[in-house]
Formats: C-alpha cells, sequence, structure tokens
C-alpha cells in the first residue's frame, strides 16, 4: 500500500525480496546498501539469528529521485526464506506494493524455488492481492555457480507468464539495482494505472 | 484486491500534530509517533527528533504485526496496547485504528497511568482523522485526484536515467 504525503511531497512505497532460503535475498539488500550514496539512505536493519539467518525481515528505506515534485521512498524488506518462519513472511508481505522473487539458480535447489514461489502467491492471495496482478519481478541469483541450472530451464519452471527478469550474482552486484529499478518502475506504472 | 493507498493532506497533517503536539504536553512525553501498520512514519511530535524515526517505524510496525500473529494464536484478534519498560525510557504502543499506531516514548517525569490516560483520548481523536482522511482519500480517488494519475511514462523513465 503505498502512501502518499502532500504535506513532505513524498510518496512512500514498499518492495519486499521473496525466495528460499540461503537464495540471496538479503546479500541483495547488502549490495543495495553498500552501493548507494549516504544521502538516498537509511540504516539497514537485519533482524537475523546468530548465524546470521533471516530471523524476522531486513529492512533498507531508499530514496530514488523527484517525480513531479515528489520524492520517491522505497522501504525494501526481505523475508525469512526458510520453510518454518511462514508466520513471518505472511506479515512482511502485507500492504507490499511489488515483489521480487529472487531464485536460486543452482540444479538442486529448482524444487525450493517452485515451493517459495507456490507459498508466494499462498500468502499473497490469503490477503486478498493476486500475483498476476502485482508488480513483480523475477532475479535469476548465483548464475557464477557451476552448478546453475540452464537459464531457458529456470524461465519455463519460474517465469511462465514472462514478468521482468534479470540474471543475477549478488554477491558481485551483477543484475542488483536492474532487479531494484524494474520493480520500481514497475509500482509506480502500477500506481499510475491504479489512477485512471 | 489490494489494500487502498494512504494519502495525507495538509490539513489533515496538521491536525494530527496538533493532537500528538497536546499528548506529549499532557501525558509529560518525550516524545510521540503516529506510524502506519505498514511502517510508515506519519507523523512526530517531542524532544527525540534526532532518533531514527525511518527505523522506529518499521520496527514499530514489526512488532505489532508479530504480536497480531501472537494474538491470533491465542484467539484474540489483536493485542491493541503495548508496553515496553526500559531502564530510562519506556514504550507506550496502541493501535489507534485498523492501520495506524501511535507511540508514546516516556520517562520518569510521567507514569504508565497518566500515559494511558492521555492515550486513551488522543487516540480516539487520531482515529476520527483517519477516518475522515480514509473517506477523502476514497473520494479523492475516485475523481482521479491523484498525483498519479499526471505522471507520465517519461517521467518514470527520467527517475531511472541516472
Amino acid at each position: 500500500m503505498s502512501f502518499i504525503n502532500y504535506s513532505s511531497r513524498e510518496i512512500n512505497c514498499k518492495i519486499v525480496y521473496y525466495g528460499p532460503g540461503l537464495c540471496g535475498k538479503t546479500t541483495n539488500l547488502q549490495w543495495i546498501y553498500n552501493k548507494t550514496n549516504p544521502d538516498l539512505k537509511g540504516k539497514m536493519i537485519s533482524l537475523a539469528t546468530e548465524t546470521e539467518r533471516t530471523l524476522f525481515f531486513d529492512f533498507l528505506p531508499l530514496a530514488l529521485g523527484q517525480i513531479r515534485g515528489f520524492k520517491t521512498r522505497f522501504h525494501l524488506y526481505t523475508v525469512p526464506g526458510q520453510v518454518f518462519y511462514d508466520a513471518s513472511r505472511k506479515l512482511i508481505l502485507k500492504g507490499v506494493d511489488g515483489v521480487v522473487f529472487v531464485a536460486d539458480s543452482q540444479n538442486e535447489r529448482m524444487e525450493a524455488n517452485v515451493e517459495s514461489l507456490d507459498n508466494l502467491r499462498i500468502n499473497l492471495s490469503e490477503q486478498g492481492a493476486d500475483l498476476e496482478r502485482t508488480p513483480f519481478v523475477i532475479q535469476y541469483n548465483k548464475r557464477d555457480l557451476p552448478n546453475a541450472a540452464p537459464l531457458a530451464q529456470m524461465k519455463k519452471l519460474l517465469n511462465p507468464k514472462s514478468v521482468p527478469d534479470f540474471e543475477a550474482c549478488a554477491t558481485s552486484g551483477k543484475g542488483v539495482f536492474e532487479t531494484l529499478k524494474a520493480v520500481a518502475r514497475s509500482i509506480l506504472q502500477d500506481l499510475k494505472q491504479m489512477s485512471k | 484486491m489490494r489494500s487502498a493507498q494512504l494519502v495525507m493532506y495538509d490539513e489533515d497533517y496538521r491536525r494530527i500534530l496538533q493532537v500528538i503536539q497536546r499528548l506529549v504536553r499532557d501525558a509529560n512525553a518525550k516524545g510521540v509517533f503516529v506510524v502506519d501498520r505498514n511502517g510508515q512514519l506519519i507523523g512526530e511530535a517531542g524532544e527525540l527528533r534526532g532518533i531514527d524515526t525511518t527505523s522506529l517505524a518499521s520496527l514499530t510496525a514489526g512488532c505489532i504485526a508479530a504480536t497480531g500473529g501472537l494474538a491470533k494464536l491465542v484467539g484474540e484478534e489483536d493485542f491493541p496496547v503495548h508496553f515496553h519498560q526500559g531502564q530510562r525510557d519506556n514504550l507506550h504502543i496502541t493501535l489507534v485504528s485498523s492501520r495506524t499506531i501511535l507511540v508514546v516514548v516516556f520517562d520518569d517525569r510521567s507514569s504508565l497511568g497518566l500515559v494511558r490516560l492521555r492515550v486513551k483520548k488522543a487516540g480516539a481523536e487520531l482515529a476520527k482523522v483517519f477516518e475522515e482522511l480514509q473517506k477523502k482519500t476514497d473520494q479523492e480517488q475516485a475523481k482521479g485526484n491523484t498525483p498519479f494519475a499526471e505522471i507520465t511514462d517519461d517521467d518514470i523513465d527520467n527517475l531511472f536515467s541516472s
């Protein structure tokens, strides 16, 4: 749910990074945090376990610039990917304006990708939203690994509707900002569409 | 259908500020914050202006969401009032409407009883403001009066050109 503040001339939107455990959601946010001008970002919060697995969420506020005199601010969240944290995932999805699904390219994680994508669809529908009608992009992460599945196979499995998708290696930053820009663009276009 | 947008207009923002500035005085609070249930900061008052309010808003919403989940587990709709006691400062968090949270930070210059009493009145006033605001937002959206109606594809492209 976007928040438009005429008083401070700001538009605030919420982006959620979703995906199976250890697919690189937090790494995406860390890269964005490390590479963004300090004036444009707030503090990154990670509610993680002692072993640095996301426990509740990571949070990163980001300013992208002005549009028609309104400052655009995006709040980036990640969900905990591990299967048993489903209650937390549902909470974090509330009020989402756009979703990035981070898929793990490793062959042995394909089942986990499919399961997580199904889980996203179910959790969105439980709050009355439809993935097909939500600004949504897919990132195929860990493309640099030798056991990465062929791209065509991943597209067929995870992206039958051909939403915008990107190859990435979040540890080196490849594809990270492209993904973020695509989802932000999609959110703004959706808001424009909704206002018609 | 996704939840509706929240739109804040100048006059409503001023009304909210009046309510929370009064609450700071009446409750002897250090700071008062109004936060949207999705983690956006709506307004703030008091002497705590130096703190990271964006994080405060996000974590407050996370806290409310998590305890709301707990409430449902034990058969409650919600836990609308939370109190966190610290060594120096305390937090009093209240759900004032279905989507708005009121956070009061206070120390030993005040007391939990006083804060509770004052929050009750201020919360009711804020709930009324937000109810009216939602009606106004819905009406304006129905008329197509949102900043997005004027945004062009070029505006969006320009945002990402740098």
